[in-house]
């Protein structure tokens, strides 16, 4: 079929979106700044937002990693 | 529930009829005022009209009005503001090249209706493992999802038909996955997008009648946006995207910038001796997923097309596994 690589791709995109998604769940979200009175919660959100930006660029790293590992016979070409 | 399908069977015809009806004028008018463009993919030289926008925006606005007028709710309201705004900007840029950063501000700023309406709630849900509260976070990702979703439909309108081909495939998926996760009344909103997609996708399909432009293309997106926001089902949407988001990436990872499709120096993707497409082999041409699919060997623009369409069908599938998986927990 055409393209088998761009369906693996997409699937492993979907099984690391998924993944994602649990650590988000399970350790970012139990995060709890408090002691700053009542910037508690813009810290806490700068924090949250600075690790899901990090895990963020770590998707993309991984993924580019990923695509150059299926796709390394075609971009080569 | 009667009411709903019977609600949904209107606008569903609503949006399909007039976008059917009136795109046919939309083209003599376009012509008239030469407002074309030249089809780089066909071997005699091709003008086809542009932008189809205006018909789709159409489309939309009736469909949805006529669903606010027996429903009324914020959640329309912000899928019509937000969805006309995103054309304007749209239409600005097809009328006048926008600088660079202009547009993914601009449609960043047609997000607020969203926020300004409370159309929203601050919770991102995931499969299998719950949601997380993200009060203000989730405002970021209001104003962040609109124009990544606007520009991503945008980015894969490269061929013949593919962008609302694309589009009417992920829309239905989106509906469908609406539907599994109960958010029946955005389900109903959401219908009019799949059926504006698939009417005008009989004028853009090959040989082009006409091209939606980056007004029907950030109208189409803007709109897929929106829905995923005010049905909460942000992380769902994104999976039924994903063919167009590995465009978008491949891209991006190979150009190291953002810039316009109209920017780049070398074309990916070049013509055979009989006008088939063909990957090229200029190693500064950037990465894309039609230069991904010619890889094995040239092949027309309607199989690639295809080829599109069937990794839209995919993702659509794996987007509704993840809708059932909304309701597991482990």
């Amino acid at each position: 079929m055409k393209g088998t690589q761009i369906f693996f791709y997409i699937f492993v995109m979907w099984l690391l979106i998924i993944a994602g998604g649990g650590l988000v769940v399970s350790i970012i979200a139990h995060i709890s700044i408090q002691g700053f009175g009542k910037l508690d919660n813009l810290i806490d959100s700068i924090i949250k937002a600075g690790i899901a930006l990090v895990l963020v660029v770590i998707w993309i790293l991984i993924m580019s990693k990923i695509k150059n590992w299926i796709f390394h016979k075609q971009i080569s070409h | 529930m009667l009411d709903r399908t019977i609600i949904g069977i209107l606008i569903s015809a609503v949006a399909f009829v007039t976008v059917y009806a009136i795109t046919p004028s939309l083209i003599k008018i376009l012509t008239k005022r030469k407002m074309v463009v030249k089809d780089y993919n066909k071997e005699v030289a091709t003008m086809v009209a542009r932008p189809g926008g205006p018909s789709i925006l159409v489309g939309i606005l009736a469909s949805e009005l006529t669903l606010y007028a027996f429903f009324p709710s914020n959640e329309i309201l912000a899928i019509v503001i937000t969805t006309t705004l995103a054309f304007l900007v749209g239409f600005a840029d097809d009328r006048k090249v926008l600088g660079g950063w202009f547009k993914p501000l601009a449609l960043a700023a047609s997000a607020l209706p969203i926020i300004l309406l409370g159309a929203y709630n601050p919770h991102l849900a995931f499969p299998l493992f719950g949601s997380v509260k993200i009060p203000e976070l989730y405002l970021g990702l209001i104003i962040f999802i609109i124009p990544v979703m606007g520009n991503t439909i945008n980015s894969i309108d490269v061929l013949n038909g593919v962008a609302s081909g694309f589009m009417t495939i992920a829309s239905f998926a989106l509906t469908i996955c609406l539907v599994i996760v109960h958010h029946y009344d955005i389900a109903l909103a959401s219908l009019p997008l799949g059926f504006v997609s698939l009417a005008f996708y009989k004028y853009h399909k090959v040989p082009s009648k006409i091209f939606p432009g980056d007004s029907g293309a950030l109208t189409l997106g803007a709109m897929y946006g929106t829905l995923s926001v005010v049905g909460h089902v942000e992380i769902i949407a994104a999976i039924a995207l994903l063919p167009a988001v590995i465009n978008s990436f491949l891209f991006l990872s190979s150009v190291k910038r953002i810039i316009e499709h109209r920017q780049i120096k070398a074309n990916p993707v070049v013509h055979t001796e009989d006008f088939k497409l063909m990957a090229s082999t200029d190693k500064s041409a950037p990465v894309t997923l039609v230069r991904l699919i010619l890889a094995n060997g040239p092949l027309t623009e309607k199989q690639v097309g295809f080829v599109i369409f069937r990794l839209a069908l995919f993702s659509a599938a794996l987007a509704i596994i993840t809708s059932f998986m909304m309701e597991i927990r482990i």
